[in-house]
């Protein structure tokens, strides 16, 4: 499938999303949906570093949260229009994600992770200590209960909605344009074998950079217009444990090498959390994700596409 | 004739062991050069300065009349100079035809003029693979191979990048005589293409087949340099191989 008729495809899709839950007219499907979909933006992007290049980044949150302290940082400055604040997030976490690329990508394996946590910590210290952006206290974060666009009115969970709809198109259709890309098969390359692989011209530490940079932006743009979501923004709720746990835990079940994997974890992960949620309790969250995780990595350790692929190369190499 | 690799008096060290001390070596376009050493002579370490894997000490590398100190291992590919790896290190999760796309999306299409299409990509891969014999298995992954295919395998790749000299660590350890055959004969068709060859080995047989110079390492040190049947006689080498 060429990647035009891909974009149709997702975006058409996104559009039926949209009507249904447009249909659907309860507000409380806009709050669950937004936050679906924000994992799956976060795990996509996780997976750009984790899964195709295959260097695990403990870091989510830090990207996350700068995303969306950037929109504080501006909203206290400049009010500025929501798809420019993601842009902004973007951008700020994307030349983080790059610089912490270039400083911690000569470390290997375990290490570059625990560097990556480290960055988390560091950034919420700084924001702790930052009184500007709210400090410790956090920041509010008023939004009118309607968007005006000319005559139209729309509910602004509705176009907070909306906006990460089209941020988890986008971040979809990147992912898929760079698996099939030249740059795929480089990423690739360096989860396999880095020796090999820069044996073969393959500039491995640039395409690490790529990568970290591209991750980075994602996961600033799915923080961008989280303040706004949430209406109080407070370091511990930005910097929650639930955005690395979880950005790692969906691309495993749902299977690290494809971009599928990632959207198929997030929807059934993030779905049984909203579950739990509304049934059992919000603590139940994370014994969730253990359990799903312990059970993946037993049943199916190349996740749920990792294992339907399996079955479909065995059938055909059967027949 | 200018030489095509020049090796310049190079010295590499590992804390307090000198892997390297002092090495001098050239290769002239189109030769085919067997290295030999006991284990741990620095054949390989050697192997990893020239091609950029580790940077030596003091001492520098010429290829193709550029000087390649500092360079990455990737430009170092990019400028011709190949390697195979000692153990076969093929991308796992990659069909043999993706792990040969590799060098050619990422160095063949890189030098202007070449490869520019999917299709010119697609019909290169089918040729090296047929030039191995392992056509048939293009979707096959790397574990589905046995060892004499992944050697065959990594020399394909290392082939890919279209170099001027191939560097082939070990490609024949462990193999039966048959197979040894096998990838000699796939060396000297290589070098009838006009691909200057580096051999490292263990098995003589194979050397002094294949070897138009003999080269031998000891500890770090060049012991001999010449024509093969003057070097194995060399009292020096005979004692680094078989103690006094």
């Amino acid at each position: 499938m060429s990647t035009i008729k891909f974009s149709i495809i997702t975006a058409a899709v996104g559009l039926a999303v949209l009507v249904f839950a447009h249909w659907f007219g309860v507000d409380y499907v806009y709050f669950a949906g937004y936050t679906i979909l924000q994992f799956i933006v976060l795990s996509t992007a996780w997976n750009i570093l984790g899964g195709y290049c295959g260097y695990v980044n403990f870091g989510t949150a830090a990207f996350f949260a700068l995303g969306a302290y950037s929109s504080v940082f501006w909203y206290n400055f400049f009010p500025l229009p929501i798809p420019v604040l993601i842009v902004l997030g973007a951008v700020g976490s994307g030349i983080v994600g790059f610089g912490m690329g270039y400083l911690t990508l000569r470390l290997r394996g375990a290490f570059f992770s625990i560097a990556t946590l480290a960055l988390a910590v560091v950034l919420q210290t700084l924001v702790v200590n930052w009184d500007f952006v709210g400090g410790s206290r956090g920041a509010y974060i008023l939004h009118p209960e309607n968007l005006e666009i000319g005559s139209v009115s729309v509910h602004y969970i509705e176009y907070l909605f909306t906006l990460m709809l089209v941020l988890t198109v986008v971040a979809l259709v990147t992912a898929r344009i760079i698996e099939r890309s030249q740059l795929g098969y480089g990423f690739a390359t360096i989860r396999d074998d880095e020796l090999a692989a820069e044996a073969c011209g393959v500039p491995t530490l640039r395409l690490k950079l790529i990568a970290t940079t591209l991750s980075g932006a994602f996961m600033g743009m799915a923080g961008a217009p989280f303040p706004y979501y949430i209406g109080y923004l407070q370091p511990q709720s930005a910097f929650a444990l639930d955005y690395a746990v979880n950005s790692i835990a969906m691309p495993m079940i749902g299977g690290t090498q494809s971009w599928i994997g990632p959207l198929i974890g997030a929807i059934v992960l993030g779905s049984a959390q909203q579950y739990a949620t509304v049934t059992i309790s919000s603590a139940v969250n994370l014994l969730i994700v253990g359990l799903m995780l312990v059970g993946f990595v037993i049943i199916a350790p190349n996740g749920l596409y990792g294992l339907v692929e399996e079955q479909w190369r065995r059938r055909r190499r059967k027949s | 004739m200018t030489a095509l690799l020049h090796v310049d008096n190079i010295s590499k060290r590992f804390g307090g062991f000198v892997a390297l001390d002092g090495i001098n070596l050239e290769v002239q376009p189109g030769e085919r050069l067997g290295l030999i050493g006991p284990n741990g002579s620095g054949k390989s370490t050697l192997v990893n300065c020239i091609c950029g894997t580790l940077q030596n000490e003091t001492g520098n590398v010429l290829f193709d009349g550029r000087t390649m100190d500092g360079l990455a291992a990737h430009q170092r590919t990019h400028q011709g100079l190949a390697r195979s790896f000692q153990l076969p290190r093929p991308f796992h999760s990659m069909s043999l035809a993706d792990n040969l796309r590799v060098p050619l999306l990422y160095t063949v299409h890189a030098r202007p003029g070449q490869l520019r299409t999917p299709a010119d990509v697609e019909a290169r891969c089918g040729e090296l693979l047929t030039m191995v014999g392992l056509a048939s298995k293009a979707k096959q992954r790397p574990r589905d191979l046995t060892q004499v295919e992944m050697r065959k395998l990594e020399l394909a790749r290392a082939m890919a990048a279209e170099p001027k000299l191939l560097i082939a660590d070990e490609s024949m350890a462990g193999l039966s005589h048959s197979e040894i055959e096998d990838i000699l004969s796939l060396l000297m068709e290589l070098n009838g293409r006009g691909i200057t060859i580096i051999l490292i080995e263990h098995i003589m047989s194979a050397v002094m087949k294949f070897s138009q110079r003999l080269a031998v390492l000891v500890s770090g040190k060049k012991v001999a340099d010449g024509k093969p049947e003057d070097v194995v006689r060399d009292p020096e080498v005979v004692r680094a191989y078989l103690g006094q």
